[in-house]
């Protein structure tokens, strides 16, 4: 393996624009090289931004080092430049599966599944996730990916989230995302600390109020509406959105997630939640 | 006082700064531009950072290190500092906020 290794980086040296890229990450990854693994990818998805394998390998490397929100993004880019890859499709299932959400990625697998009837790990997967346990981690297949071609035109539409659960598909939506009424009622999502203790009311009690609050200062400041309120632990951070007048959005994450990521991904639960609650 | 809160107004955008006691949400030391009621902004400052510091150790987050509020055409920024006063910045929406915020951390630790 150390050889492939070596092997596939003077190929790709020797050629940059190649797409020995996928062979090395996926080579590196399988090593447990999961940085140098990340950074393959990533250059090599510089160069082919529109390559559904690429943004797979890059998405299966995420996995590994456990940015499911990330991976669960690549994923999603994969599949609007190839409805049918089925290892975009795995990949999804296998996140569905962990945010506990069996019916997306029963959904996924099946249409893997008719794309690709023979394929024995998708059959072996849908098994699992019908007897309630996990599919293995999406992995590439031993031979050498095959590249999807590219596809510059009209991107495809994305299939959309299950939001019979406000924050379907999104990490941590059942421990670091919550989402409350203005009286601090939890309409979704749950909140545990470190320790793994629900914290969701708790914290719901404390936080009712704050969107008056957070309105009354911003209007005093002559700032405006308020949009957002980002604040940083000791231990996690946390951002405070309000996707309506009365409801207000909670996210948590640990301190590896910095404020500024967290807010774009609080943007996101922001939208889902906005979505939910029009349905209400 | 005012030296420490230099070190947060010389960054480009920001429209002020104050000091404020954490638990009554007095003024200690203000340079603001004219027009804003530092005596209300520090009381509701204080208040939103109580609020924020109790749900945030419901939340096993400990205690806030910094958090800012985001608005359509401004931002308030708050470091609270070791000695119980908050150091509190107004901005204009598109100011640096890395920047505003290792100002403010610094004059915080100026005045612990």
């Amino acid at each position: 393996m150390a050889e492939d290794v070596r092997a596939l980086s003077a190929q790709l040296a020797q050629d940059p624009q190649s797409l020995v890229f996928l062979r090395l990450s996926e080579a590196l990854r399988r090593k447990g090289q999961l940085d140098q693994a990340l950074r393959v990818a990533l250059n090599g998805l510089e160069r082919h931004p529109h390559l559904a394998d690429a943004h797979d390998l890059y998405a299966r490397v995420l996995t590994d080092k456990h940015d499911y929100e990330r991976a669960f993004d690549e994923w999603d880019m994969a599949l609007r430049i190839a409805p049918n890859h089925t290892g975009a499709l795995k990949g999804l299932a296998f996140l569905y599966f962990k945010v506990g959400d069996l019916q997306q990625a029963e959904s996924h697998l099946e249409l893997a599944q008719r794309i690709e009837p023979d394929d024995p790990s998708i059959q072996q997967a849908v098994a699992m996730v019908r007897g309630g346990a996990a599919p293995p981690p999406p992995s590439a297949s031993a031979s050498p990916p095959v590249p999807t071609p590219a596809v510059h035109t009209e991107v495809e539409a994305a299939p959309l989230l299950d939001e019979s659960r406000v924050f379907a598909g999104l990490e941590g939506a059942q421990e670091g995302l919550v989402l409350l009424d203005a009286a601090g009622r939890v309409l979704g999502g749950a909140l545990r600390n470190p320790a793994g203790a629900d914290v969701t009311d708790a914290v719901a009690a404390y936080l009712a109020g704050v969107s008056q609050e957070a309105a009354r200062t911003a209007k005093l400041l002559g700032l405006g509406a308020w949009t957002g309120l980002s604040a940083e632990g000791k231990h996690g951070n946390v951002h405070v959105s309000h996707p309506s007048k009365d409801a207000l959005l909670l996210v948590v994450r640990d301190r590896g997630v910095p404020l500024g990521r967290l807010a774009i991904l609080a943007q996101r639960a922001t939208a889902m939640a906005r979505r939910w609650l029009e349905k209400q | 006082m005012n030296h420490t809160l230099d070190l947060v107004t010389r960054v480009r955008g920001v429209r002020g700064a104050m000091l404020v006691s954490a638990d009554d949400g007095l003024v200690v030391a203000e340079q603001l531009m004219e027009g804003i009621k530092g005596s209300a902004v520090a009381a509701l400052a204080a208040s939103l950072a109580g609020r924020l510091r109790r749900a945030m150790e419901a939340a096993g987050l400990g205690a806030s290190v910094f958090w800012h509020l985001q608005a359509d055409q401004g931002t308030l920024l708050v470091v609270p500092a070791a000695s119980g006063m908050l150091v509190v910045a107004v901005a204009e929406p598109d100011v640096n906020i890395g920047l505003v915020r290792l100002e403010l951390l610094r004059a915080g630790e100026a005045i612990a």
